[in-house]
């Protein structure tokens, strides 16, 4: 068997592919086949490097080297430069913007420096279209160990020992889930995979099934042995198309293998799995409406208990895990579990996944131990804020969570800080916000969404969210009456104790989060009918500066209602009472004349 | 592909795999083999050193073997020329190194730790 001397790895996540980071791949494949170098070096499209920021992104082995933005024209120096003669192409390298060097090993970069991947150890590593690739990455031997090895009992002991919490939001010790659903006999139990991710600005779960999808059917196996179940699901949304093209061929090449099936290794176990796709709604992400959908029913929720540990799919017991939680389920039984609860703070084991994404430099996937603070996270990793602006806040936990402040930068974030402090874990999104954020409208924005995906069933989230949507509107818009204030914390305190479910209880908590933190923000909008932020069109107000103004009369001209006058040549005025705030003469004026507040 | 039915046979697979894969590893501890790989050294037949270098590792079971290609190492009179780095120690540069002689410095200097003083040529250059 020949080696390959040289791997060139691409970057074969969607956000790299959006920028055509598949005909990278092609070139590079075309060119090697051109240069007769087909036996030495190998392309493989991998899972995301997680480092969106400035995709698409190359690497090459053994050398270590990282490409980042990198276009399909620019294949041929890699290959010419890099790949014949041994030299690295400099301009591709990743500028290291605070002393401008370039950077060529990621390890020196201070976005990868103070990562700990374990749910994305094989992401940007293999490719997730070939078994074999994630078989030599120690693939599979977990679930061989503990079927060769291990009772269901000792499984369930291992998870409780390694004290994982569930990652997609509620942070639920695993090890405990699986000890109900493995208590309560049944002729048939079930394991779901929740792959419907839906919290704005998330996408680490879609990351994994891109980029690792063997290491998620792997830990299903292992969770259907420890509980007692011969079947598992997937039930993943169906706007992740190449997630699902990933899966199908992953679930293929595992049935082929004899690694699902009947009789796995010989021992006995059957484990066999099927996709079910979501059409998008963010309740089905919820477990219990999850469950109806898979039925085939509404995605609408159900009371619990029963908990689906109990009575769950076709009210069978089943266990429903996410993705990021499955995908480190594997690397605890081939290091251990004190291994994995070394990692991590007192009661958050391990690592999480954050999706960085707003008002930072360096969009991107990034996975820390728990217990970092916001700060290394933002500034260390991140990069910073964008254009040098002042941070103002950061939103974790997704229409479910709330703001943070400067003032809790320092907090070390796991699952129980995050909660002390106004928010929560939710699925990880990160979204960054400067001070050209205004926080009103911020808490609009999340509760715009809940509102559109609530499921309607019970009426505090059906109606309730409706109305706080319109008392936002009404103060974004500066018609709020002096005590919508208080109303607005009553009705939200109201939703969160009488909502059904998970997301109707959770969605009224940007808006208390942003009344606690920035109170005068609203204070401005409410009773001094004015955004401090600037964004809130409607309170805002366009003058003309005399001083500046040189009659030009362009403003004039765009103006759409007409409600500026002034003769060429000499200053213009704008009429306040007709003004639509449109915001048409800022843009006109060539001289900065029109002022906006 | 056959369903495989023990864990021997995924562990045979993993082993069989696990050394193309070593061209990733980002590991501290692994030791570098470093063959020069420009026009002179593959004419002098660095490629098949290489093949037979890379394939006694596998039949061996050793998978903290990167094997890192080059170009012109400057020794041209003593190509196909083979570098060995182990962590911890000092680089040792090995000339003449034919296929076999590839296979030797695997099972004597890799694996046992012993050096294969005449194929030495020298310690390999200070680098800036």
């Amino acid at each position: 068997m020949s080696k390959y001397r040289m791997h060139l790895l691409v970057c074969g996540g969607t956000g790299c592919v959006s920028s055509d980071s598949m005909l990278i791949v092609e070139n590079l494949k075309k060119q090697i086949k051109a240069n007769k170098l087909s036996d030495e070096v190998q392309v493989v499209a991998t899972g995301c490097f997680g480092f969106c920021e400035k995709g698409p992104i190359v690497k090459v082995h053994p050398d270590n080297v990282l490409y980042v933005e990198v276009k399909p024209d620019d294949v041929t120096e890699i290959i010419n430069e890099h790949v014949i003669k041994g030299r690295k192409v400099e301009r591709l390298l990743y500028v290291e913007p605070t002393f401008e060097q370039r950077i060529s090993e990621h390890k020196d970069m201070p976005f990868y420096k103070k990562q700990l991947r374990i749910a994305l150890r094989n992401c940007g590593a293999i490719d997730p279209e070939n078994i074999e690739e994630y078989i030599a990455a120690d693939g599979y031997q977990a679930i061989g160990k503990i079927l060769s090895e291990m009772t269901p009992a000792q499984v369930v002991d291992t998870m409780k020992l390694s004290g994982l919490r569930g990652r997609g939001g509620g942070g639920f010790p695993t090890g405990m889930k699986w000890d109900f659903a493995s208590r309560n006999a049944a002729d048939q139990k079930y394991v779901i995979c929740n792959a419907d991710e839906g919290d704005p600005g998330a996408f680490m779960d879609r990351s994994i099934l891109e980029g690792d999808p063997h290491s998620v059917l792997e830990a299903m196996a292992i969770a259907g042995y420890a509980i007692g179940a011969s079947k598992g699901y997937i039930y993943i949304r169906a706007e992740y198309p190449l997630a699902v093209k990933r899966l199908k061929i992953a679930i293929g090449q595992a049935n082929e293998y004899g690694l699902l099936g009947k009789d796995i290794f010989g021992s006995g176990f059957d484990f066999s799995i099927e996709l079910r796709y979501g059409a998008g709604a963010f309740v089905c992400g919820e477990e219990t409406s999850l469950i109806q959908s898979i039925e085939g029913n509404r995605g609408e929720p159900t009371n619990k208990p029963p908990f689906p540990a109990e009575k769950g799919l076709w009210n069978k017991p089943t266990i429903v895990n996410n993705v990021e939680t499955l995908a480190n389920i594997p690397v605890i039984f081939l290091k251990g579990a004190e291994w994995f609860s070394s990692i991590g703070s007192a009661k958050s084991k391990g690592t999480k996944v954050f999706a960085l994404a707003g008002k930072v430099n360096n969009v991107g996937l990034v996975e820390v131990p728990m217990g970092m603070t916001l700060r290394e996270i933002i500034f260390d990793i991140g990069g910073g804020i964008k254009d040098g602006k002042k941070f103002k806040s950061v939103q974790t936990g997704g229409p479910s969570g709330g703001c943070i402040t400067a003032a809790n930068l320092d907090t070390p974030i796991d699952y129980d800080n995050l909660i002390a402090i106004g928010s929560m874990m939710g699925s990880g999104g990160m979204i960054v916000m400067d001070e050209d954020d205004c926080m009103v409208n911020i808490a609009k924005f999340y509760l715009e969404f809940t509102m559109d995906e609530s499921c309607g069933k019970c009426t505090a989230c059906r109606i309730g969210n409706k109305r706080l949507y319109e008392m936002l509107t009404r103060i974004t818009e500066g018609k709020a009456t002096p005590d919508c204030l208080d109303e607005l914390k009553e009705l939200s305190m109201i939703i969160k104790d009488t909502a059904l479910c998970g997301l109707g209880q959770t969605s009224p908590n940007p808006v208390l989060s942003t009344l606690t933190h920035f109170y005068d923000e609203y204070k401005a909008h409410v009773f001094e009918k004015r955004c401090p932020a600037g964004v809130c069109q409607a309170l805002s107000v366009y003058t003309i500066i005399e001083d500046k103004c040189i009659g030009c009369t362009a403003c004039a001209r765009v103006c759409p209602p007409k409600c500026i006058s002034g003769s060429v040549k000499k200053p213009h005025v704008i009429n306040q009472d007709k003004c639509i705030k449109c915001g048409a003469c800022l843009k006109a004026c060539a001289f900065d004349a029109v002022d906006k507040k | 592909m056959t369903k495989m039915k023990s864990l021997d046979e995924l562990k045979a697979i993993r082993e069989k795999l696990k050394n193309n894969m070593s061209v990733r590893n980002e590991d501290e501890g692994v030791i570098k083999v470093i063959i020069g790989m420009a026009t002179c050294g593959i004419a002098a037949g660095a490629r098949e050193t290489f093949n037979a270098m890379s394939e006694k590792a596998i039949e061996l079971g050793m998978d903290n073997i990167k094997f890192v290609t080059a170009g012109c190492m400057g020794s041209c009179f003593a190509e196909p020329t083979v570098e060995v780095q182990v962590p911890g120690q000092e680089s040792i540069l090995y000339g003449y190194v034919d296929a076999a002689k590839g296979v030797e410095i695997v099972e004597k200097h890799l694996k046992n730790g012993a050096l294969v003083e005449n194929l030495i040529i020298g310690q390999p250059f200070e680098k800036a």
